[in-house]
């Protein structure tokens, strides 16, 4: 399989000696819809930016599809397209003049540029707002028109920088239907995002970068699959008057009615409703306290935090 | 990219560039020609009626090759200073950035897009010329290659402005504490034969004396400078800041992190 984005011993040192990369290595194979996570300020951004030409690295090799961004810069371009986290068009031009434009600058010819922004304004429902300037749209149209512009040249390896940040959940959801679109149309994906759930829906495989070095390179499944914990918060039908207690399980009262318990994997949750049964407590709903990944992710960057401090 | 790419990239430049100071053509292209009217009916009517003749030619005929000249070299100046930092600081450039768009292409554009409307807004205050004096062209090439040449070299020296600019009163600063006075100084209005021996040394540091005297006498037929060594000039610097526009680009220098 052919590797869509190779880094290798990758570092950024910024002019105030801030060391934001500490020499990572990181593959993404072609097809792949592949989530890079991180806390802020974490080398994330710095990645990207270094992969997309944006950001200056200090040293290391960063190919793209096989093209080397020293040698050879314009190929491995062709082969990119970026959507990065702030808006970064020309507020005061037309929606369809900026994709067009953009198109321009990939050797596009005027008559193409059109058809194509046509196509992917369509799809993303801008097409109706092509003649509006761009400061006119709402965040939510922004974003999607940051994604028709860095679709116009039909890459080959996709960066998306927190593409759904601010968006409703209703928008967000159609744009994750329009990522996995592409994606199965054979589009590499890289995402990076604080929604979590995003990540885990979307992704097959995931990095997690956290002080400039990464702490994780592995499949989702793989992943969360080491979470030996979930919390789940249980209503009640009825007030408890007492808080149950059962070996193997935490179990902490949240108000009179609900209780939130940490389940182990190895024990599952059949001995915890067979035993509140035995106690005359009705569970009426169930849900999960936070999403499996952001346990994991919380655990893992703590775990990480602690070992830079020791 | 081959070259037909580079030709649909350059071209795309260009034509946003020239897009842009037409939409706001209120901005870029209304007030030169109001100020410049203002020039011929003030220095060029009512003063220059007083004043005779300058160069052996009525004062009017003889300060209108000085203010097309003003008017190019100032436009074409803050077209590409106020665009590449307007680029710059909504961070659109990086549109530019993440494309394979080469950088000679890039500075190409910009400087062809500036040139543009510097040519434009000479050939507008020409036009407004025409109702105060009548223009004969002494020397078409000396005329046309020098407004042009004079064209690309401050549109270079605005796109390096703007890579340095971090504000915009950086923006500003060169336009208004160096260009101006240099261009009033560089015998927009007078002969430096007028001036005393020293100062006439002085005018001579003054790059901008051999641009207005060169178009001057691509006009007029007369000058104060060799024409010869005013075209080697402005082609030197032209290769000049050329060059150090694209080690500019090349290095990143602030348009990279």
């Amino acid at each position: 399989m052919t590797t869509a984005l190779s880094i290798q011993d990758l570092r950024k040192v910024y002019g105030n000696s801030f060391e934001a990369l500490k020499g990572i290595t990181l593959d993404v194979q072609q097809g792949d819809f592949f989530a890079l996570l991180g806390p802020n300020g974490a080398g994330k951004s710095t990645t990207l930016g270094i992969v997309s030409s944006l950001v200056n690295k200090t040293s290391g090799k960063v190919k793209v599809f096989g093209y080397d961004l020293d040698t050879q810069l314009a190929q491995a371009k062709q082969c990119l397209g970026v959507v990065p986290q702030e808006f970064n068009f020309n507020p005061f031009e037309k929606v369809l003049d900026i994709v067009v434009t953009q198109a321009g600058y990939y050797g596009i010819p005027r008559k193409q540029a059109t058809e194509r922004a046509e196509t992917y304004l369509r799809k993303l429902g801008l097409w109706d707002k092509r003649n509006e300037r761009a400061r006119m749209l709402s965040g939510g149209m922004k974003r999607r028109l940051m994604i028709a512009r860095a679709l116009v040249h039909e890459p080959k390896l996709l960066i998306l920088d927190e593409p759904t940040a601010g968006v409703d959940i209703e928008l967000r959801r159609s744009m994750w239907d329009f990522l996995t679109e592409i994606n199965a149309a054979g589009t590499t994906i890289i995402l990076t995002t604080h929604y979590l759930e995003e990540a885990e829906s979307l992704c097959r495989n995931i990095a997690i970068i956290d002080h400039g070095s990464i702490i994780q390179d592995t499949s989702m499944k793989a992943l969360l699959q080491k979470l030996d914990t979930e919390t789940f918060i249980l209503d009640l039908k009825d007030d408890f008057t007492e808080l149950p207690e059962l070996n193997g399980y935490v179990i902490r009262p949240r108000d009179a009615h609900t209780l939130e318990v940490d389940v182990p994997k190895s024990q599952g949750l059949n001995e915890l409703f067979k035993f509140l049964a035995e106690q005359g407590m009705e569970v009426t709903s169930m849900r999960n306290k936070a999403n499996r990944l952001e346990e994991l992710f919380v655990s893992l960057v703590d775990k990480n935090l602690k070992q830079e401090r020791a | 990219m081959n070259t037909r790419l580079l030709w649909t990239a350059f071209v795309t430049i260009v034509v946003k560039e020239i897009r842009r100071f037409t939409r706001i053509w209120v901005q870029t292209l209304l007030p030169p020609a109001i100020t410049m009217t203002l020039y011929f009916i003030i220095f060029g009517n009512l003063i220059g009626s007083r004043i005779g003749d300058m160069g052996g030619f009525d004062y009017m005929e003889y300060i209108v090759p000085g203010l097309i000249m003003m008017s190019v070299i100032t436009n074409s100046y803050g077209n590409v200073v106020s665009s590449f930092f307007g680029t710059k600081f909504q961070r659109n450039i990086e549109e530019l950035l993440v494309s394979p768009v080469p950088n000679w292409v890039i500075l190409a554009g910009y400087v062809i897009g500036g040139a543009s409307r510097g040519l434009g807004v000479g050939f507008i205050v020409t036009l407004l010329s025409l109702f105060f004096t009548d223009l004969q062209i002494h020397h078409l090439f000396v005329t046309i290659a020098v407004v042009l040449l004079t064209a690309i070299l401050f549109a270079l020296g605005g796109f390096i402005n703007a890579v340095y600019a971090k504000t915009f009163d950086d923006i500003a600063i060169v336009p208004t504490f160096i260009l101006t006075p240099l261009t009033y100084l560089g015998g927009v209005f007078y002969s430096i034969q007028l001036l005393p021996g020293f100062w006439q040394g002085v005018s001579q540091l003054n790059p901008i004396l051999y641009m207005v005297n060169s178009f001057r006498y691509g006009i007029l037929g007369v000058s104060d400078i060799n024409i010869g060594f005013a075209f080697a000039m402005i082609i030197g610097f032209i290769v000049l800041l050329g060059g150090y526009a694209m080690h500019l680009l090349n290095t990143g220098k602030g348009i990279r992190e």
